[in-house]
């Protein structure tokens, strides 16, 4: 579901003296349906870029990246956006929302901007919240204010209330307590279980151990940095 | 499919200066497209132009007529791009008091868009403003008021009712939420991201608030000088800007 072949990536920055920096080369791997696959490597090896060149928000300079038959690689907008509103998910670490959205809604939105009925599409999020253990009395708040835990349980619930064919997950787990922790895991094995393929980074190793089938060090794809 | 809305080497001089340059890009049905650049930068000159308000010197604006398909508005005839502009378009002002008529009632300016196109019942008329006041959250109760009552969040909500009420497929916005306190331009974006969703609308979307096109637009047209210096997907040139006066102008943005 996604395959990635001679991936690379050059940022220029025209501002800082016109600074090239080479951040990856040759990015190669393949995540098959009902699989989850671990990006790993060093803090700055490029686990979060490569993620965010699948998920379109940067561009890919060289190489193929396809998702699900789909080359995302110099797309036209509209393919990108085709993708994402029913193949292709992503639960980022942060959660950005319009500020006075009750949490409900924003959990919801996804099937909202499917054309699900409201009614059905609010059930479903009413479920996902309870099971990811925040408190009903929050759910028509907006969650600009509620803790770092809750705001990324949000996020999950958000990511997960669709069930995309192609899923990426950048830190589910990170600042959770055990308890939803095992939640989050469990709603990514449900996820396999259905068929999703599914590349994620995770800085928990026993997270990582729990669902993932595969490892790719993204090391590999990191050009040697030149010294200043 | 037909993009709604195709731009061909649209360009637009005052005198010797350029308005804007050589713009081109096709805006496919249900897409919202922002265009953000500095004061001068010729993105209100570009809208102005889609719009049929400014006459550009060269191009083509070609808009999928619901009758007779793409048509070039540069080569309809006056009353035909005003019938447009009353039916399958909608412009909305910055400053309400562009879009609105500040001495007829609320429901009124909602119930003159209709009666243009042809509406004569009273009581419909009034139900149909009475329900658009509700939408963009007007207490129904205003409605014999006048809009020089209401608050200036009140008057863009307004004006953006007087504007759907016909059902366009095409909308657009020269900085909606420009001249409004965030707290109010947060309720309208929240507001304009739900009609836009819901009627399934196409929006061009002029402003200098990145903020604004991140949560509104699909996609983004950067401009400089009245030339396009970089388009694409929102979040990929917000995130990866590729030209120097792009990541200028991410790179200078306040972190609250």
């Amino acid at each position: 579901m996604i395959e990635i072949a001679g991936v690379g990536k050059r940022f220029v920055l025209h501002n800082q003296g016109g600074v090239a920096l080479s951040v990856m080369e040759g990015a190669a791997l393949r995540v098959d349906p009902g699989e989850c696959v671990a990006l790993t490597g060093a803090s700055g090896a490029g686990k979060s870029t490569l993620m965010r060149m699948i998920w379109g928000n940067y561009r890919c300079d060289t190489g193929s990246i396809r998702v699900a038959g789909v080359e995302l690689c110099r797309a036209e907008p509209r393919a990108v956006l085709d993708l994402r509103r029913g193949t292709l998910g992503y639960v980022s670490q942060f959660l950005r929302v319009i500020p006075r959205v009750p949490t409900l809604r924003i959990v919801a939105e996804p099937l909202l901007a499917q054309g699900m009925d409201e009614d059905a599409a609010l059930a479903r999020a009413r479920a996902l919240l309870t099971r990811l253990n925040i408190p009903a009395p929050l759910w028509s708040l907006s969650p600009t204010t509620f803790s770092g835990g809750e705001q990324q349980r949000v996020n999950i619930a958000r990511g997960f209330i669709q069930d995309w064919p192609v899923m990426l997950l950048d830190e589910p787990t990170a600042s959770l307590d055990a308890a939803n922790r095992a939640v989050v895991l469990e709603l990514i094995l449900q996820a396999k279980a259905r068929g999703a393929a599914i590349l994620g980074i995770f800085h928990d190793a026993d997270a990582r151990a729990a669902v993932c089938d595969r490892e790719v060090d993204v090391t590999g794809f990191t050009p040697a940095m030149v010294s200043a | 499919m037909t993009p709604l809305l195709q731009v061909e080497n649209l360009s637009k001089h005052y005198g010797a200066h350029l308005g804007c340059g050589d713009v081109s890009f096709a805006l496919w049905p249900g897409e919202v497209m922002g265009i953000v650049g500095e004061s001068g930068s010729g993105k209100s000159t570009l809208l102005n132009c889609l719009a049929g308000h400014l006459r550009p010197d060269a191009g083509r604006v070609l808009f999928d007529t619901r009758e007779d398909g793409p048509r070039d508005i540069l080569g309809m005839t006056e009353a035909e791009r005003r019938w447009l502009a009353r039916t399958d378009w909608a412009f909305v002002h910055q400053n309400p008091r562009d879009g609105l008529r500040m001495n007829v009632s609320a429901g009124g300016n909602v119930g003159e868009r209709l009666m243009a196109v042809g509406a004569r019942h009273y009581g419909d008329i009034r139900a149909q403003a009475s329900d658009w006041l509700e939408r963009v959250e007007i207490d129904v109760g205003r409605l014999d008021d006048r809009p020089r009552a209401f608050s200036g969040g009140m008057q863009q909500r307004l004006q953006i009712a007087r504007n759907l009420v016909t059902g366009p497929r095409l909308v657009f916005m020269d900085e909606p939420t420009g001249g409004l306190d965030v707290s109010v331009q947060a309720r309208l974006l929240d507001l304009l991201r739900g009609l836009v969703r819901r009627l399934g609308l196409s929006a061009v979307i002029v402003t200098h608030d990145l903020a604004v096109v991140r949560l509104l637009a699909d996609r983004l047209m950067v401009m400089k000088d009245g030339r396009v210096v970089e388009q694409g997907l929102t979040d990929q040139v917000l995130d990866d800007p590729q030209h120097a006066y792009t990541q200028l102008l991410v790179s200078s943005v306040l972190q609250v």
